[in-house]
């Protein structure tokens, strides 16, 4: 067992991965200049000395690398392709929405595209153009499959199932909860860290997570809001509230065993998310358990995320834009009027 | 521009007289399928909307006698031309256009993104310039696995003024990768002309902005294509790639279906109508005796009958069911990679 944050264990997970199997490589931008940062988030520092061909650093040219990708991808190679942050996936988006997710269906299933795409996302200090939530823009993309991470230990088994998977995979990480060190460090970071065992393994693409058990209430999050609503969690046993919080981890597909088996016992929901109201991955998420369970719910389910606004750059608006610990805890006391 | 005015003559290059007439068979078989397509559209045979390349066959079919059969091609939209030109029979293309479970893609291609992998051609990427950085990463692909196998992208002038041209031709570029990107210029971008979207109008310059080999060639002139290719080709095999072929021709049909072309002068199309593909090299090899007149009307008589049998076949072939609609979104799950 070794104490990781998930910027390491992700580099261990892609360093394993690309020793393993020698078509896995890495390609971005700034990931693998020597004396350089490893990667906007340190992840991949020091891959290039150990993997010299298979660290690709990229000019700055998002829509010519993820298409890159794609056409490796479907020549046998298993690219990871990360931004430096999720907001410039919109400039890669015609290659992953129209390549890269529809390239198996358009062929007739005969082609596949074993890709990772790895996208840093979350408000941080940043202003409006490094900070949104991407996941929305995914999530109703079939095709792809849609990952996030809250802790190391998942970060590096879902990195390495990801690897695996002959599909392409979408992989979201919050910049609060990389543990990035020295000037990379992020001020407002959220410990994720976890023992991550010496031993080979992975956590499967589809699968929720119980993150602690209740009775009373469903709380579902995911990334930092997870984190958050965990902290909620424990402020609502002390007044005698006995939630269950889940990592949704998978966005798409959602796992809605997991989700049902909460929600038939405890029959209120509430959803976190981090991004605009509208439009979010929470919207699906009512609008499925409603479809699946909506006999067990005794009450309507609530939503907390941002306000329909850019993210703003001044801490106390952007402070304001975050769902935090109080307004979940808020959420909470609603559901459990009735 | 001017229309090329020259007699294709053979240079110095030796070439077989089997292989010579089996260039002007494979041309007059696109013809053919494309003036039928075209009735069968009309008439309502034929779901969906068609591009065609009538007057451009000189290019698919140079372009991909020069390549080996394991190296790939990409097309895009307009690629019906360039699938029978890489192998594709006329049956699987056909079938496809019907909508047929038996066609190249199981009828979930249809006829903008017609292709088979097992003969070295991507689906059509009917997004314009779509095709460019993932030529440019499938020859990346090639150059990590130090494999012999190229690839020829092409597109049109219109994909030129796209900002994934440039991020795909330049990271071909700065990696040596082994791409020939073949710019069929038909002069129009649909309906606009190049002189209203290019200050360069002659998109071959392009090359030297990102210090590779760019060549101009008669895009009518079977002859010539193949040898800008196979010198292209054999440049990107010793890892002096990629090269930028602009192959000057014109399209003698609408952009799609019951397009009229009212914005292509009439002394232009009547100009380039002097100069069609199939008739001046069957006018040259009438002159260098491999065939007559009479020779020539049976190549045309056969492929007519083999396409109206195709034809016949296709009206008879099976349609996907229903249940197919959700098959091959997905790869399944792989056998255990670990």
């Amino acid at each position: 067992m070794n104490r990781q944050g998930i910027a390491e264990s992700l580099r261990d997970g892609i360093a394993e991965e690309m020793e393993r199997d020698a078509s896995v490589f890495c390609m971005g931008e700034d990931i693998g200049v020597v004396g350089g940062w490893g990667g906007a988030f340190t992840v991949t520092l020091g891959l290039e000395k150990r993997f010299p061909d298979r660290m690709i650093d990229t000019p700055i040219a998002e829509l010519g690398f993820f298409g890159a990708a794609v056409g490796a991808a479907m020549m046998g190679m298993r690219p990871i392709v990360d931004v430096q942050y999720g907001d410039f996936l919109f400039l890669a988006m015609d290659q992953i929405v129209n390549n890269a997710a529809k390239m198996r269906y358009m062929s007739g299933g005969k082609i596949k595209v074993p890709m990772v795409m790895r996208a840093p996302i979350g408000a941080t200090g940043r202003g409006s153009q490094h900070a949104q939530s991407m996941e929305r823009y995914f999530t109703g993309v079939p095709g792809i499959k849609v990952v996030a991470v809250s802790d190391a230990y998942d970060a590096k088994g879902i990195l390495k199932a990801a690897v695996r998977d002959d599909n392409p995979v979408l992989m979201f990480e919050h910049k609060l909860l990389y543990g990035s060190k020295g000037a990379r460090a992020e001020s407002g970071a959220v410990d994720a860290t976890r023992d991550i065992p010496e031993e080979d393994y992975t956590v499967p693409l589809d699968k929720a997570a119980v993150r602690g058990e209740g009775t009373d209430l469903t709380i579902i999050g995911w990334l930092l809001m997870l984190h958050y609503a965990s902290d909620a969690r424990e402020k609502l046993a002390a007044s005698g509230v006995s939630a269950e919080v889940i990592d949704l981890r998978s966005l798409n597909p959602i796992d809605y065993e997991t989700i049902g088996e909460s929600v038939r016992k405890t029959g209120r929901v509430v959803i976190v998310e981090e991004g605009p109201k509208t439009g979010g991955v929470s919207a699906e998420l009512a609008a499925g358990i409603t479809e699946r369970f909506g006999e067990s719910l005794r009450c309507p389910i609530v939503r907390v995320a941002s306000p329909d606004v850019p993210v703003p750059f001044t801490p106390i608006l952007e402070n304001a834009y975050r769902p935090d610990v109080p307004r979940i805890m808020e959420a909470c006391a609603r559901v459990m009027q009735f | 521009m001017t229309v090329a005015t020259h007699n294709i003559d053979a240079g110095s290059v030796a070439y077989t007289p089997p292989f010579l007439l089996e260039l002007y068979r494979k041309m007059v078989v696109i013809r053919e399928f494309e003036d039928g397509v075209k009735f069968l559209f009309l008439e309502g045979s034929m779901p969906g909307t068609i591009h065609q390349c009538q007057g451009q066959e000189a290019t698919a079919v140079g372009v991909c006698a020069a390549l080996r059969g394991d190296d790939f091609i990409t097309s895009t939209f307009r690629g019906h031309g360039h699938a029978l030109a890489k192998g594709l029979t006329v049956n699987e293309l056909l079938f496809e256009l019907f909508g047929a479970s038996t066609g190249c893609c199981a009828g979930k291609g249809g006829s903008m993104h017609v292709g088979n992998m097992d003969k070295g051609m991507v689906p059509g990427i009917a997004i314009v310039a779509g095709g460019v950085p993932l030529a440019a990463g499938m020859g990346l692909a090639f150059k990590m696995q130090k494999s012999p196998q190229i690839v020829a992208c092409f597109f049109g002038d219109g994909a030129v003024a796209e900002g994934a041209f440039h991020e795909g031709i330049n990271l071909a570029a700065i990696w040596n990768l082994p791409v020939i990107f073949v710019c069929e210029n038909n002069l129009y971008g649909a309906s606009t002309r190049i002189d209203k979207v290019m200050k360069i109008p002659v998109v071959a310059e392009r090359a030297k902005s990102y210090g590779i080999r760019g060549q101009t060639v008669d895009g009518n002139d079977v002859l010539k294509v193949y040898e800008a290719t196979l010198h292209a080709a054999d440049e990107c095999r010793r890892g002096q790639g990629p090269v930028l072929l602009e192959l000057l021709t014109y399209r003698r049909t609408g952009h799609s279906r019951r397009d009229p072309c009212h914005y292509q002068p009439k002394d232009e199309r009547e100009q380039w109508a002097m100069h069609d593909p199939i008739d001046r090299f069957g006018k040259f090899l009438v002159q260098r005796g491999e065939i007559d007149e009479a020779g020539m009307q049976v190549i045309r008589t056969t492929v007519i009958s083999e396409f109206n049998a195709s034809v016949a076949e296709a009206r008879r072939q099976p349609m996907p069911t229903v249940g197919d609609l959700t098959t091959d979104v997905f790869a399944p799950a792989a056998e255990d990679r670990s």
